[in-house]
């Protein structure tokens, strides 16, 4: 055992920090109040290789591990929670499963320029009807042929206002409910492909959300990603890993929010002293440091997991669910400190504690994690 | 490929010397250390047979350097041995805990070489330690102990007494802080032997949990110890006294992992075998939710106390890992033992069940070795001493 980063982590985790620091977080109040997509953020991420980053060179990515993929995340969430989902999305839902279950030619089309960050992915699973319940979707794919003809509507789809390829999710046979579900790789050009407004949310207001709809949208088979029936395996074992990402994110906006409380407690006097003097605000700042690193630790040991080929659904669905509500306590504390003061928009804390709300929600809400593990604990131990 | 060199940096695999200790307390702990626990909960005896067994494994001195018999194992492969011997049995594993940590650990680090060779060989062969640091009227605030001890010509003279000491009627020796001088930099550490004159050990306390182990007040009445016995310099003793509690803390975030393990193993067998409304409870989501929240926090105590003991003799924050491991750990498996009683229903609330034992010995890791309220000061004050 040796939790510590590698020299060429720690060198990239001090270039994220500065990209952040320099290029993302200067707009990440503007863009939080306007909802204005950052697309060009997700270009600049792009060059430095942040859009593939456990991607191999030879399709665009920047071959590197999993724990870096996370410290990106982190690093980038620390600045801009809607900024570090966008990336997310690209990351781990739209680039993984490409590089996992795509053909050599469905790679180079579609997997190197979105790990290479000339486009930009969205992962469209989720639709009214189906959230939770995934395997209750109702678009379909109707064989044509040559062809897919899809029709259905999806919601909640991070990156849908700006995304130039998704991967869709929908079923070749409604009746096989789980079974019949199958993956297509959809350029957002296509006929037939359409978006619907940005969502106005409480928190990472400036990540693209949308519904999308497909009506009789014609593809090529060769779009099909892995075989028909295959998507609801695809689908989930791409969460697993969507699921380091967020945990990730997470633990981003929770640094963010600890370091502000740490500065703001030691700056703000009352009574006569320093908030940081008085046992109760130490014993906040201590739980918050604690359950911080618990959290980071989650995510690494999940991170590690995926590197090295182990299993590692039950470490991602753990660290998805602490780190999610670790955020939504630390962010509360970070804004109670703040007082008043943490109420209104003129400091970061309040943001960070709306941003850290849906982690708690999407990519699995910590109720479907903790079936996860539950499953993972009483029957598979 | 070898996957493993493909991920440089963090790394939470145990070597190969890990597992195997780990597997073989483990069975150690399941075959020799589980079927008389009950009983000697039940009876208050101390586990003189198990510990003997122990002493041949080299599990209670198992920190001692090798040059003095010892089996010198990193602190992640201690921690590991005293998780598994504690899933079976918290009080053997407060014993074994205390042992190594506060009483070789702090000879090893502060004691002369006179010192050392006199002493540890015996601690690594089995022989018990103690810890005098508490007394009866300062328990957090530690320095304003009373304990005092003067020197003179053939030695020092120790008069005062402690409270609150494991291990006080079995152990061979004692890490005792004592007073030379005014305030905390007028404290010294020392160590007595349980013969040396003037010494004696009060009753038994009685205890919520952790009954099989010992626990008593020791005395010191003109109790004479040869000048050699003194740890570090004179006025030091406070400084050894938060180093080893910084170090000690590794154990009993080990010891309440071990009992949250546990907790959750009862739990899912529990919930798996115990029938309601027509299906095994463990179908029923308000349980899997409860089994998945004790599982997950125990993941997380885990990894806080294998990162802060594989940390701990390098780096400078090695203090307010050990304190957020200790921390973590304690409230998590104070939590989990709770819930896991739940869970069991009824059943839980009787002697005839395990979960009702781990519910009394849990109790006492939020509170010894640095209560909870002192964790988070000591981790307060490293944060704010600049180190986020």
């Amino acid at each position: 055992m040796h939790i510590e980063l590698s020299d060429e982590q720690k060198l990239l985790k001090e270039m994220v920090r500065r990209f952040a620091d320099e290029v993302v977080k200067p707009h990440a109040k503007e863009i939080d109040e306007s909802g204005e997509f950052p697309r060009e953020f997700f270009a600049q991420a792009g060059e430095l290789g942040l859009a593939g980053v456990a991607v191999p060179e030879e399709w665009g990515g920047a071959a590197m591990d999993v724990v870096s993929y996370a410290l990106v995340i982190e690093e980038v969430s620390r600045a801009c929670a809607s900024s570090g989902v966008i990336l997310s999305v690209n990351n781990s839902l739209v680039c993984d499963p490409i590089l996992a279950y795509g053909s050599p030619e469905q790679k180079r089309d579609f997997l190197t320029p979105l790990a290479s960050g000339q486009k930009l992915g969205c992962f469209a699973l989720t639709e009214p009807g189906a959230g939770s319940d995934a395997a209750a979707l109702r678009t379909t794919a109707r064989r044509d042929g040559d062809h897919y003809v899809l029709d259905g509507n999806k919601v909640f789809i991070t990156n849908g206002t700006h995304a130039d390829i998704a991967i869709v999710f929908a079923s070749v046979d409604l009746e096989k409910r789980h079974r019949g579900i199958t993956a297509f790789l959809v350029p957002c050009d296509t006929p037939g492909f359409s978006r619907g407004h940005h969502e106005v949310k409480l928190g990472v207001n400036a990540s693209g959300t949308t519904e999308l709809a497909f009506s009789g949208m014609r593809i090529p088979a060769a779009w099909r990603l892995g075989e028909d029936g295959e998507g609801f395996k695809i689908a989930m074992s791409t969460l697993d890993g969507g699921r380091i990402g967020i945990a990730a994110q997470a633990v981003g906006i929770a640094q963010a929010a600890f370091e502000e409380a740490l500065s703001y407690t030691q700056a703000r006097e009352q009574f006569g002293k320093p908030l940081a003097e008085l046992q109760a605000i130490q014993f906040y700042l201590a739980d918050m440091a604690t359950e911080l690193d618990a959290a980071r630790l989650l995510t690494w040991k999940a991170a590690w997991a995926k590197q090295t080929g182990r299993k590692y659904s039950l470490e991602a669905a753990q660290a998805k669910l602490f780190a999610s509500e670790m955020a939504q306590r630390v962010t509360t504390k970070a804004l109670q400190v703040h007082g008043g003061y943490g109420y209104t928009r003129e400091y970061n804390v309040e943001r960070y504690f709306r941003d850290a709300r849906i982690t708690e929600i999407y990519e699995g809400t910590s109720e479907i994690q903790k079936l996860v593990i539950a499953d993972w604990v009483i029957n598979k131990a | 490929m070898n996957v493993l060199e493909s991920a440089p940096g963090v790394d939470f695999g145990l070597n190969e010397d890990q597992e195997l200790v780990r597997e073989q307390v483990r069975r150690f702990a399941e075959e020799r250390i589980a079927p008389g626990e009950r009983d000697r909960d039940r009876e208050h005896r101390f586990p003189t047979d198990v510990l003997a067994e122990m002493a041949e494994l080299g599990l209670l001195g198992m920190t001692v350097p090798e040059a003095y018999g010892g089996a010198g194992v990193d602190p992640l492969t201690y921690v590991l041995a005293v998780e598994e011997v504690s899933r079976m049995s918290a009080a053997v594993g407060v014993t074994m805990s205390v042992t190594n940590s506060v009483c070789a650990w702090p000879i090893v680090h502060f004691g002369s070489e006179e010192l050392k060779r006199r002493v540890l060989p015996d601690l690594a062969g089995g022989a018990l330690g103690g810890f005098g640091l508490t007394e009866p009227a300062t328990g957090s605030d530690a320095g304003g102990l009373q304990t005092r001890a003067e020197r003179t010509a053939d030695g020092w003279v120790l008069n005062g007494e402690k409270a609150w000491i494991t291990n006080a009627q079995f152990a061979r020796y004692f890490v005792v802080v004592a007073r030379t001088g005014q305030g905390k930099k007028g404290l010294s550490a020392f160590v007595v032997p349980a013969d040396a004159p003037g010494f004696s050990v009060g009753k038994p306390e009685e205890k919520l949990g952790l009954r099989s182990s010992s626990t008593a007040q020791i005395f010191f009445e003109n109790c004479r110890i040869p000048h050699g016995n003194l740890l570090g310099e004179e006025g030091q003793g406070f400084v050894v006294a938060l180093e080893t509690l910084d170090h000690s803390r590794l154990g009993i975030a080990a010891q309440a992992v071990g009992i949250h393990q546990r907790a959750v193993e009862l739990a899912a067998a529990y919930a798996r075998d115990r029938v309601q409304f027509g299906v095994p409870i463990a179908k029923h989501q308000a349980i899997q939710f409860q089994i998945a929240e004790i599982a997950t926090t125990l993941a997380a105590s885990r990894n806080l106390t294998y990162y802060a003991a594989s940390r701990s003799e390098r780096t400078s924050d090695a203090g307010r890992l050990a304190s957020q491991a200790k921390l973590y750990a304690a409230e998590a498996a104070n939590r989990a033992v709770w819930v896991s009683q739940q869970i069991h229903g009824g059943n839980g609330f009787s002697e005839e069940y395990e979960i009702a034992r781990l519910y009394r010995d849990v109790r006492v890791t939020t509170v010894y070795e640095g209560t909870s309220e002192m964790q988070r000061l000591v981790i307060a004050r490293h944060l704010l001493r600049g180190g986020a």
